[in-house]
C-alpha cells in the first residue's frame, strides 16, 4: 500500500479500494462488509441448491413450531406467577369462585379469562408443544426410513434424538406448571417413580420436591427448568442441528443426474426464501386457527390440584403415554430384599429401566447400523424404504409397540369408547408388548421385499398398457411397454450391500484362526440385514436385455 | 399460445441415446416450462392472485385488533359445530390464523408461480479432509503436545485428569440443600398424633364435622380427614397427600379378611385412600363387589378382603387404620397406620 503519498490527492483517498456502490443499498451492503465480512458468508450461501421433496419440511415444522413455542412462552410468562402459595379466587370464572388454590394455579386461570387473548396464547402455546414433538417424531421417522442418517450424518442424529427427548421432557414439565388437577397427577405419577429406585429413590424424591409430596417448591423450581434449563439447552442444540445440515447439505432421492457428488435443486434465494419463510406463516397460522377452534387442557374444568382428588380418564400428552401404557400394563411386582427393604420391580423396570432403554436404543441405531455393515463411505443418496427390508421393518416394529402401549396408556379410554373390558385391553397389551412389533416385523419385511420384486418385473418386463393383442394362434396377450430412461435408473439407482463375512478359519500359512464372538455375532447381524433372505437381487442389464431382445416378448 | 412452447413439444424430456447399459443415469432432465412462464395473462393472474393474499392478510389483522377492542373477554357464544366457545377467543385466533396463513400461502404461491423453477446441480464436496490436509494437522497437533510436554510428564496428565473427574462433584455436592433427607419422614402420617389416650377424630371431608357409626349406611364410601387438619392450613396439600382416609361399611359376615375386620369398626374400615401404585387418590367404588379402583392406572383393590390387589399395577394392599369410637359415639383413629402410606420405596419395610 502507498498510503504514504496519499495525503491529499483526492484520486488516491485511502477510505475504500472498492468500485462505487451503484446505490444506497449497495453502500450499506460494503459498509456492513467492512465490518462482518458479510460478503464471504453470502457468496456460499445466497445461491444455495436445495432440493425439493415434500417430505423435507418435516423438519421445517419442527423449527417453526419451536419458535412459536418461544414466542407464546415469552408472553405467558408476563402474566404466569410460578408460585404455590395459596389464594382465594377470585376471578370472573363462577364455578371456582372462593376455592383455596395456588397462585399457579390463579394466575393461569386469569390468563385464560381476564387477559384478553391470553386464552389463546395459552391454547398455542399448547398445542404448538403437541405439534412440535409430533413433527419431530415424523421428521426423525422420514430420516431413519431413508437411512438419511448415515455417515456423515450420525451426530446430526444424535442432536436431533436429544431435542426430541427434551422437548418430550420439557412439555411434561410445562403441562405440571399450572397447577391443576391433572398436572398434580402427573407429578404424583414422577414421585412414584423416583420412589420406585432402589437405594437413592427417597432422597431423588426429597431432592426434587424439596421436601414431602407435593410441597411448596416444585412449581418455581419446574418453571425455571421448563422456561430456562431445557430450552436453553435445546436452542443450543438447535443451532447446531442446523449448522450441521447447512455444513452437510441436504440428502436428496436417486433420480436422473442426482448423484452422491451433487445435489440437484432450486437455490435458497430468492425460491427457498419465500417457500420456507411462508411456510412459517402457514403452520403459525394453522396452529393459531386450530388453537381458536379446539379447546386444549381446559384447567378450569379440572379445578385446582389436591392430592386427594383425581378426575377420571386421568392421561399425560400423548408423547409421555407411552410410558403411562407402560406402567399400567406392568404387573404389581414388589419383592423383599436384604431383609427390610423393598424393590419395586413393578414401577421401577418400566419407567426406570425400559423407558429409558426405548429411547436409548433410537439415539444409538445410526451406530449399530453402521457397525453391522462396515460401511465407512459418505451417503447422499436416500434409500427407498423397500430396498431396505430390515431397517424398515425395526422401525415400523418401533412404531407399533409405541402404538400398543399407547393403547394401554389410555386403555380406560379405548374400555369406555369401544365398550371393551379394561382388563382384556390390560392383557392384549401384556401379550402385544412382545408379540405386535415380532409379527410387525416379519410383515413388514416381506411386504418391501414383495415390493423389490415388483420392481424388478416392472424394470424387466416394463409397464402394463392396457392393450390386449392377440396372437395369430388365438392367444390374447396384454402388451407391456419399455420404461422411459429416467424410471429404469430410478428402479435401480440403488446399491446392494453385501454382508459381512467372517474372515477365512484358516490363514494364509493354514494356521487355524478363530472368530471372536463380536466379530461372529456381527456376522450373523449382517447377514441378517443384507444376507439372501433380506433383498432381491437388482435386475442386471444381461437380463434386460435378453428379455427385451428376444422375438414375440410382450 | 404458441404450440412450440407447450412442454409437449420440448421432445421426451431427458431421454438420451441407449449406450449399451440399460440402467446409466440420463442426467438432468430439460427444463419444462410452467403456464405462468410463457401465457402472460397466467403470470398477471398469479401475481393478482398473491396480492389478494396479502390483502386479505391486513384486512384480517385489522379484525383483530378490533376484536381485542370490541369484543368483551366474558361473551361466550354458540358456534356449530364447536358449542359454546369464547368469543373474543375465536375472534382472535380466526384473524390471527388468517392473516399469518394468508401470508404464507401468498409467499408460496409467488414461489410456486412466478419465481424461477430451474432445477440445477451443485458439487458437494467430501467432509471428510483430504490425506495431505489429515497428515498437516496431525503433524501440528503432535508437535504442540511435544511443546506441551503432555504426553511426557505423565505425573501431570494423570493429576489433571483426577481433578478434573473430581471437581464437577462440587456441583452435585451443592444440590444437597435441595429438599431435607428422608429419614423417616415418608413412613409416618397426620394420625401419628393419635393415641389410645387422647384419640383423633375422623373429619368427613364432604360434611367437615365428626362422625358417628351410623353415619356410614353400608355400601357407601366416604372420605375423612384427621381432626385439626383445615383446608387453608399452610400444609394441608402435604398432609393430605399421606392422610386421606376412605370409609366403606361392609356387612359384617361379607369381610374375608379377619385381621380387617379387627382393625375395623362394626364393619366399618378406614383404608388410605392413597394408591400404592405412584400415589394416586383411590375414588371408583363398586358397592356390590366392595372393588375399588384407581383411576389412574386401574389398581383394583378388593377392600372386602383386606384391600388385596385384584387386578393391575400396584404391588402391595392399601394401608388399613384401626378405628373405634370415643366415649361421644364419634368414629376416631386411636394411632398410626402400622406401614407407609402410598407408592413403595427402596427403605419401606414389607
Amino acid at each position: 500500500m502507498s498510503s504514504a503519498s496519499s495525503t491529499t490527492s483526492g484520486a488516491a483517498k485511502p477510505a475504500s479500494t472498492r468500485a462505487n456502490p451503484a446505490n444506497k443499498w449497495e453502500a450499506a451492503a460494503d459498509w456492513t462488509d467492512g465490518r462482518l465480512g458479510i460478503y464471504s458468508l453470502a457468496k456460499a450461501n445466497l445461491r444455495k441448491i436445495f432440493p425439493d421433496h415434500w417430505s423435507f419440511m418435516l423438519g421445517e415444522i419442527c423449527l417453526y413450531s419451536f419458535i412459536i413455542i418461544i414466542m407464546t412462552g415469552v408472553y405467558l410468562t408476563l402474566f404466569f406467577k410460578p408460585s404455590m402459595g395459596e389464594v382465594i379466587y377470585n376471578g370472573s370464572y363462577v364455578p371456582l369462585k372462593g376455592i383455596s388454590m395456588s397462585e399457579a394455579y390463579a394466575s393461569t386461570m386469569d390468563i385464560s379469562f381476564e387477559i384478553r387473548g391470553g386464552l389463546l396464547i395459552r391454547q398455542i402455546h399448547h398445542w404448538a408443544a403437541l405439534v412440535f414433538v409430533a413433527a419431530m417424531l415424523v421428521h426423525m421417522m422420514r430420516v431413519f426410513f431413508t437411512g438419511a442418517f448415515r455417515k456423515p450424518r450420525e451426530i446430526n442424529w444424535v442432536f436431533g434424538f436429544l431435542l426430541l427427548i427434551l422437548g418430550m421432557f420439557d412439555g411434561f414439565f410445562g403441562y405440571s406448571l399450572p397447577d391443576d388437577l391433572l398436572s398434580g397427577t402427573g407429578i404424583r405419577f414422577m414421585e412414584g417413580a423416583l420412589l420406585a429406585t432402589p437405594l437413592v429413590g427417597t432422597y431423588l424424591q426429597m431432592f426434587l420436591f424439596g421436601g414431602e409430596f407435593p410441597g411448596h417448591d416444585i412449581v418455581p423450581r419446574f418453571f425455571t427448568i421448563h422456561v430456562l434449563l431445557i430450552p436453553g439447552i435445546m436452542l443450543g442444540l438447535l443451532v447446531a442441528h442446523l449448522i450441521l445440515v447447512f455444513y452437510h447439505k441436504h440428502t436428496q432421492w436417486a433420480g436422473p443426474g442426482k448423484t452422491e457428488k451433487n445435489v440437484v435443486g432450486m437455490p435458497l434465494m430468492p425460491v427457498y426464501m419465500a417457500k420456507a419463510g411462508g411456510f412459517f406463516f402457514l403452520v403459525f397460522g394453522i396452529i393459531a386457527a386450530i388453537s381458536a377452534i379446539a379447546s386444549i387442557n381446559p384447567i378450569w374444568a379440572y379445578g385446582p390440584y389436591r392430592p386427594d382428588q383425581v378426575s377420571t380418564d386421568a392421561q399425560p400428552d400423548w408423547y409421555m403415554g407411552f410410558s403411562e401404557g407402560l406402567i399400567r400394563v406392568m404387573p404389581g411386582w414388589e419383592i423383599s430384599v436384604w431383609g427390610g427393604h423393598t424393590l419395586n420391580l413393578g414401577v421401577f423396570i418400566p419407567l426406570m429401566v425400559v423407558f429409558p432403554l426405548v429411547l436409548v436404543a433410537i439415539g444409538a441405531y445410526p451406530f449399530i447400523e453402521g457397525w453391522i455393515t462396515g460401511d465407512k463411505r459418505e451417503h447422499h443418496i436416500l434409500d427407498r424404504p423397500r430396498n431396505a427390508p430390515v431397517r424398515t421393518a425395526l422401525g415400523a416394529a418401533w412404531i407399533s409397540l409405541y402404538l400398543v402401549l399407547l393403547i394401554g396408556g389410555g386403555n380406560d379410554l379405548f374400555a369406555t369408547h369401544l365398550h371393551l373390558s379394561l382388563n382384556a385391553i390390560t392383557y392384549f397389551v401384556r401379550v402385544g408388548f412382545f408379540a405386535v412389533p415380532v409379527i410387525t416385523f416379519i410383515v413388514t419385511k416381506r411386504w418391501c421385499l414383495g415390493l423389490q420384486r415388483r420392481d424388478k418385473e416392472k424394470v424387466l418386463h416394463g409397464r402394463e398398457t392396457g392393450v390386449i393383442k392377440r396372437l395369430p394362434h388365438g392367444e390374447f396377450v396384454e402388451v407391456h411397454a419399455q420404461l422411459p430412461q429416467q424410471d429404469l435408473y430410478k428402479l435401480t439407482a440403488h446399491e446392494q450391500i453385501q454382508p459381512v463375512e467372517l474372515p477365512a478359519q484358516r490363514d494364509e500359512n493354514g494356521v487355524a484362526r478363530k472368530a471372536g464372538v463380536f466379530t461372529r455375532t456381527r456376522a450373523k447381524l449382517s447377514r441378517g440385514f443384507y444376507g439372501e433372505g433380506s433383498q432381491i437381487p437388482k435386475p442386471t442389464a444381461e437380463e434386460h436385455h435378453e428379455i427385451t431382445s428376444g422375438h414375440g416378448h410382450h | 399460445m404458441s404450440e412450440e412452447k407447450l412442454p409437449e413439444s420440448h421432445g421426451s424430456a431427458g431421454e438420451v441415446a441407449d449406450h449399451g447399459d440399460p440402467f446409466a443415469d440420463p442426467g438432468l432432465p430439460a427444463h419444462e416450462p410452467r403456464r405462468t412462464d410463457i401465457d402472460e395473462r397466467a403470470a398477471k393472474r398469479a401475481e393478482r392472485q398473491v396480492s389478494l393474499m396479502f390483502v386479505i392478510s391486513m384486512l384480517a389483522t385489522v379484525g383483530f385488533i378490533a376484536s381485542y377492542v370490541a369484543i368483551d373477554p366474558d361473551k361466550i357464544v354458540y358456534i356449530f359445530p364447536l358449542g359454546h366457545v369464547s368469543a373474543l377467543n375465536f375472534a382472535l385466533g380466526m384473524t390471527l390464523g388468517v392473516a399469518l396463513f394468508l401470508i404464507g400461502a401468498g409467499a408460496v404461491h409467488w414461489a410456486r408461480t412466478l419465481m424461477s423453477d430451474v432445477e440445477m446441480p451443485a458439487e458437494r464436496h467430501p467432509i471428510e479432509a483430504d490425506d495431505e490436509v489429515r497428515a498437516d494437522v496431525i503433524q501440528q497437533f503432535r508437535t504442540g503436545a511435544a511443546e506441551s510436554g503432555f504426553g511426557r510428564r505423565k505425573m501431570i496428565r494423570n493429576t489433571l485428569i483426577g481433578s478434573m473427574a473430581l471437581v464437577p462433584l462440587s456441583g452435585v455436592v451443592l444440590l444437597r440443600d435441595l429438599g431435607p433427607l428422608p429419614e423417616k419422614k415418608l413412613k409416618d402420617t397426620g394420625w401419628k398424633e393419635a393415641t389410645p389416650q387422647k384419640p383423633l377424630q375422623l373429619i368427613n371431608m364432604s360434611t367437615n364435622s365428626p362422625m358417628t357409626a351410623d353415619d356410614i349406611v353400608i355400601g357407601s364410601l366416604t372420605f375423612a380427614m384427621p381432626q385439626g387438619l383445615h383446608t387453608h392450613d399452610e400444609d394441608f396439600q402435604q398432609r393430605i397427600a399421606k392422610d386421606a382416609l376412605m370409609l366403606v361399611r361392609i356387612a359384617p359376615e361379607d369381610i374375608k379378611d379377619d385381621t380387617s375386620k379387627e382393625l375395623g369398626f362394626q364393619g366399618i374400615l378406614a383404608y388410605s385412600k392413597i394408591c400404592t401404585h405412584v400415589g394416586c387418590p383411590i375414588s371408583l367404588y363398586e358397592q356390590q363387589t366392595h372393588h375399588a379402583l384407581c383411576p389412574c392406572h386401574q389398581s383394583t383393590f378388593d377392600l372386602a378382603d383386606g384391600a388385596r390387589v385384584i387386578f393391575g399395577p400396584a404391588g402391595h394392599p392399601l394401608p388399613q387404620l384401626k378405628i373405634t369410637t370415643d366415649e361421644k359415639g364419634f368414629l376416631v383413629a386411636t394411632g398410626d397406620f402400622d406401614e407407609p402410606v402410598g407408592p413403595s420405596y427402596w427403605e419401606r419395610a414389607r
